[in-house]
């Protein structure tokens, strides 16, 4: 099956320091791949140049889209590589703080509207129908992931736990084909982690979605996912399923620890 | 209540201030019969004067550290404020409303021509206010040089009046165009700067327009400016001095009544959003599609029709224009328009607007010392209500569900 999303020889370049080198990943429709490696190895460095935040110093990135063209991501802004259908969550929550919980994923929206400034001040029946539809859809969405609560809240005011899943609403409202995840566990205790679990699955399965996750928690990551990148100081050192990568002797040593035997 | 801290403190203010203002309050030099006059009894007075100022200066910091405290707790609960019981109201507000335009509409036949001269100019800056509130209020681009557009707009009507004869009608519509314009050329080279760098960059892109006002006399006629400029006809009728006031102080009331309904409904529409998502995180909006670029631009030209169409109605008001009815003063004017009523709302814009053009005209009182009452009132504004006389609670998208009441 050909890969939706194909990074070849991709390399980042800050100045004298080589956060990416050379690193070759692909992903299939509807796998959920993780990308692991130790803190500084350049996974959110990967997430940056495929999202169009940096441009890549060396490498390709292509995506197929389901029923659409290969499109090269090399070189889109940020805001093309969402329309293209890539969306991303942020390590550090990057919420809209001063707008409501509804207003966050109504933004997410935004990408797939028309209305323009003349339909914004005139409000001809097409734009009103538009914003009707907005507030409905950014609704269901908040419906599926268990926010409707906090519909009329201020994004911050939401306990922590809950901003983590407005940021996934968030994304998810862009409408995308895969979802860049950026530790989403991140400061979960165990029974949030596991119902972010059900919920990653959920996505990719009622949703259609692919998934690619940055996750330190071994876990989750090893019970979600169905492939895994290493990487370490920039270099991809392995990749394979959950059980080759665990008795990875490379890997084992980088990053995952072993067992001392007494 | 008052401990002996306080008191100390106090005592050291108003030392303090006995020396500063020495020079000012104590010496003065009589040129008439060449001497020196030393009035000691005024360093008393600011003596005790700033002690007892410093003292209610505490107390009233302190009250509002408490109430801030207690309106943290409590916001959680229902934010129903004195204003928003009003709003909410359908009919108070109707009836306010009513009230309102009642009294605007009578107010040049009630009022002298010179008072309505002063609403007129009222009013033209409430336009201000509110274009500028889309650029630093909605997207929270800090643009310090607005007042380039202000003067392109009075320019170009002054200039395509005196080179082909344009009308006001058709210089109004051309006059914001013509602003716009210039708002997108301000906007490319400030896209990638942020905060500061945004500020001094617009600020200089102010003062370039000033100067090349002041200095291209072939184009602009320099410092001497444009005279006879004429004002707003209507059907050909021969109107007095007088009734050109008041045909023009209506005219500004149906622009500010358009401009108050446009700037809500670009609030609250899909390119308000992206604003306001600009504002609040500039890298999360991209990564949620937003165009920084048009978004950007969009704000910078929309914000500038509205000083555009300000400009061609001062020039119409005032018949003569010159560079120094642009200066960096007026745009940190309408700043100050802004933060003092409430960034953001649109009320709080026109009582900002309101307050800071009338309040230095009814102050003629204490003639001398009214500037300095007048920035005293700003900065007190500033310290114990930062959010402006009216904080700008955004009407945010309030859910309701079909099934309930």
């Amino acid at each position: 099956m050909e890969p939706i999303v194909e990074v070849n020889r991709l390399t980042m370049d800050f100045g004298g320091l080589r956060a990416l080198d050379s690193v070759d990943l692909d992903i299939r429709k509807g796998e959920i791949v993780a990308l692991i490696g130790p803190n500084g190895a350049g996974k959110t460095t990967f997430f940056n140049c495929i999202t169009g935040i940096y441009p890549p110093t060396e490498g390709e990135m292509t995506v197929r889209p389901p029923g659409k063209n290969k499109i090269r991501l090399n070189g889109l802004k940020p805001n093309k590589v969402t329309e293209v259908g890539l969306a991303r969550t942020f390590q550090n929550i990057r919420l809209f703080p001063s707008m409501t919980v509804l207003e966050n994923v109504m933004v997410g929206r935004h990408c797939r509207l028309k209305s323009g400034i003349a339909g914004a001040i005139l409000r001809p029946p097409s734009t009103r129908k538009e914003e009707r539809k907005v507030v409905d859809d950014s609704y269901r969405i908040l419906e599926k992931m268990d926010l409707e609560n906090f519909v009329n809240e201020y994004a911050k005011n939401l306990p922590y736990g809950a901003q983590r899943r407005l940021e996934i609403a968030r994304a998810m409202a862009t409408d995308p084909f895969i979802l860049l995840l950026d530790e989403p566990a991140a400061g979960l205790n165990p029974s949030e982690t596991d119902e972010l679990d059900a919920l990653i699955l959920k996505l990719r399965d009622q949703e259609e979605v692919t998934i690619l996750l940055i996750e330190h928690d071994m876990k989750l990551v090893m019970s979600l996912s169905d492939r895994i990148f290493v990487v370490d100081y920039g270099k991809k050192i392995a990749q394979g399923t959950p059980e080759e990568i665990k008795n990875n002797p490379a890997v084992i040593k980088a990053y995952l620890g072993e067992e001392i035997d007494a | 209540m008052i401990s002996l801290a306080e008191i100390k403190k106090s005592f050291l203010v108003s030392l303090w201030f006995m020396f500063l203002t020495f020079p000012i309050m104590v010496i003065r030099v009589n040129t008439i019969y060449k001497r020196v006059e030393w009035r000691w009894e005024n360093m008393l007075l600011v003596g005790i004067g700033s002690f007892f100022f410093s003292l209610i200066w505490r107390y009233l910091l302190r009250r509002k550290e408490m109430g801030r405290k207690k309106e943290l707790a409590e916001e959680a609960g229902d934010r129903f404020t004195l204003w928003q019981r009003l709003t909410e109201d359908r009919r108070i507000f109707l009836l306010a409303l009513a009230v309102v335009l009642a009294f605007t509409a009578a107010y040049p036949f009630v009022f002298s021509m010179y008072q309505t001269n002063i609403m007129i100019s009222a009013l033209i800056y409430i336009m201000l206010g509110l274009g500028i509130n889309i650029v630093v209020g909605l997207a929270g681009l800090l643009d310090l040089g607005y007042v380039a557009f202000y003067a392109v707009g009075a320019y170009s009507y002054a200039l395509l009046n005196y080179h082909f004869g344009l009308n006001f009608w058709l210089a109004l519509p051309i006059g914001a165009a013509t602003s716009a314009f210039f708002g997108i050329l301000l906007g490319y080279p400030v896209l990638r700067l942020r905060g500061d760098y945004l500020a001094i960059v617009t600020l200089g892109f102010g003062e370039i327009i000033r100067l090349i006002l002041e200095n291209w006399n072939a184009f602009s006629f320099g410092p001497s400016g444009i005279a006879n400029i004429p004002r707003p006809w209507f059907f050909g009728i021969k109107m007095s001095l007088e009734q050109s006031s008041i045909f023009i102080y209506f005219l500004l009331i149906v622009l500010v009544m358009f401009t108050i309904f446009v700037v809500n409904r670009l609030k609250d529409s899909r390119i308000g959003r992206a604003w306001i998502a600009m504002r609040e995180d500039e890298v999360a909006c991209q990564a949620m599609g937003i165009d920084r670029t048009k978004t950007k631009l969009t704000a910078f030209a929309l914000g500038a029709t509205w000083a555009g169409m300000a400009g061609v109605m001062f020039a119409a008001k005032t018949t003569f224009i010159n560079p120094a009815s642009f200066t960096i003063w007026e745009s940190i004017n309408v700043l100050c328009i802004v933060v003092l009523g409430g960034m953001g709302s649109i009320l709080g814009v026109i009582f900002g607007a309101l307050a800071l053009i009338l309040l230095p005209e009814y102050l003629r009182a204490f003639s001398e010392y009214r500037m300095l009452l007048f920035g005293f009132i700003l900065v007190t504004m500033m310290v114990f209500r930062p959010g402006g006389i009216i904080s700008a609670t955004r009407r945010t998208y309030k859910f309701k569900r079909l099934d309930e009441p």
